[in-house]
């Protein structure tokens, strides 16, 4: 591991042994916070128990399905507006300003038209990812260079095998970074939707947790979400960085 | 036609075109489900002129206000430490990023327990949301900084402060303005979902409380104000952030 790398490690063991003294000590009360240790052993007794398993299954499955119908939608949609300038030019505004709209303002009213089922947390997951994925294929299709697309028509190709071949490979670290937003974007949509309002699902056990005080359930399925958010994460940056590495773009 | 006239022109068709999109939406969901566009206005104008109506809004901004506040100063504060240092900065930055992807939102019964029902979980969330991009966007400007002007900066015998005030800050502003205009987008969701959870004042409430009392209009109104709001200021902060670029 390089110097940086043990750096780090060593920020977040102080970080976490802060966290046990503040608490063993008394400072931080049991009712705010379990010491990390417990917190461990929490989590231990929660996956051998398999009690919260049909909860973490119906959050992942939405998760996926938000994931997969961003994706879908927002390359097939970049696609199409890179080809359509006046489109793209009137929809720019938008989509500078997405970002800003608090999107979970929209959930109350996906309940009321679809009812209080899976479909509009996968909606609010596919909305808010969907618009990071268009900006970034669009931004990575406008940088394949044109001498590629020469060539593919020199050589005759097929507008699939182009975009097969040259435009998709050439645009991929551009989509890496749309999907590694995506990924990001489809855990905050579906666990924030289950923590606002729903029927089941990691966000609704823990604000039902919470609700009850109930901290040795709580605890361990916020350390659940975070660790498999930042895991997802840095999968996906290493991805991208070595995507990057060998076009020589870093 | 001007590059400016255009610009216009695109953001009104675009919002035509939303706005034929929601009508259409009604037509089809039906009344139950969703209000027309003309109703919402319609209760949109007489709810903002209920009279509790304004101390909502006031408790909404005076949060945000707060959380912004603190935001900025804390993201500039460690932005610059980070991207002036550059062990703690090659350190801390993916660690930051990372929790950038977070989603934050699961933190909130933390926050609740930490803070109490209050304006203040309400002001450590919407900080949580919104100061990390200023630090990320601050710590990048501050590295690309040309190392020509720091090292003119060292010939002049600069102090650090010197440094930071007449150099790294105006080479940096472009870079920082768009941290902070990310930043107040995201202070402004964060604070609104803190008040969505759990709270007994503010927009977010009259939100949920529509939900409860399955008033339809009222999600509708308050949704709409919210999201011509965040757009209105967006937009403009997009424009002076663009403006500030070119000059760059």
């Amino acid at each position: 591991m390089t110097r940086v790398g043990w750096y780090r490690l060593l920020v977040v063991l102080a970080a976490v042994a802060l966290l046990e003294a503040l608490c063993l000590t008394g400072m931080i009360d049991k009712i705010t916070m379990q010491a990390p240790h417990l917190i461990v052993r929490d989590f231990y007794r929660i996956v051998v128990s398999g009690r919260m398993n049909a909860a973490i299954a119906k959050t992942l499955t939405n998760i996926v399905a938000a994931l997969g119908l961003a994706l879908a939608v927002g390359i097939v949609m970049a696609v199409l507006l890179h080809r359509a300038r006046a489109l793209r030019d009137t929809l720019d505004p938008l989509f500078a300003t997405y970002y800003a709209v608090p999107v979970f303002a929209f959930y109350p009213v996906f309940i009321v038209v679809f009812g209080l089922g899976d479909l509009p947390q996968i909606l609010i997951g596919f909305m808010l990812g969907v618009v990071a994925v268009i900006v970034n294929t669009l931004n990575g299709l406008d940088r394949v260079p044109t001498v590629l697309l020469k060539t593919a028509r020199i050589l005759r190709m097929s507008p699939a095998d182009t975009a097969l071949r040259v435009t998709l490979p050439a645009a991929g670290p551009h989509i890496v970074t749309g999907v590694k937003l995506a990924v990001a974007y489809a855990f905050i949509g579906v666990i924030g939707s289950e923590f606002i309002l729903s029927r089941g699902g990691i966000g609704y056990e823990i604000s039902f947790a919470y609700l009850n005080f109930d901290n040795a359930t709580m605890y361990p399925l916020i350390v659940l979400i975070l660790l498999a958010s930042i895991a997802l994460n840095a999968a996906l940056s290493w991805w991208e960085r070595r995507l990057l590495a060998r076009r020589g773009m870093r | 036609m001007s590059s400016r006239l255009k610009a216009w022109r695109n953001a009104a068709l675009l919002v035509a075109a939303l706005i034929v999109l929601w009508q259409g939406l009604y037509w089809w969901v039906g009344e139950s489900a969703l209000a027309s566009p003309l109703a919402t206005l319609r209760y949109t104008l007489r709810m903002v002129t209920r009279e509790d109506f304004g101390a909502h809004l006031y408790d909404t901004m005076h949060a945000f206000a707060i959380a912004f506040v603190f935001s900025v100063v804390i993201g500039l504060a460690v932005g610059f430490w980070l991207g002036f240092d550059r062990t703690s900065g090659d350190v801390l930055e993916p660690m930051v990023a990372a929790v950038y992807a977070i989603p934050k939102l699961t933190l909130y019964p933390i926050l609740l327990l930490a803070f109490g029902l209050g304006v203040s979980a309400k002001v450590a969330f919407g900080v949580i949301h919104g100061v990390i991009p200023i630090v990320l966007f601050t710590l990048a400007a501050v590295r690309n900084t040309k190392p020509i002007l720091l090292k003119t900066g060292r010939v002049m015998k600069l102090s650090h402060l010197q440094t930071v005030r007449w150099i790294l800050f105006p080479a940096a502003i472009p870079e920082i303005f768009t941290g902070l205009r990310v930043g107040f987008s995201l202070t402004l969701i964060g604070t609104l979902l803190a008040e969505m959870f759990a709270s007994q004042r503010g927009l977010g409430y009259l939100l949920m409380t529509g939900i409860g009392l399955h008033n339809i209009e009222q999600v509708m109104s308050v949704t709409l104000l919210v999201v011509v709001f965040a757009a209105a200021v967006s937009y403009l902060l997009l424009h002076i952030d663009r403006r500030l670029h070119w000059r760059v």
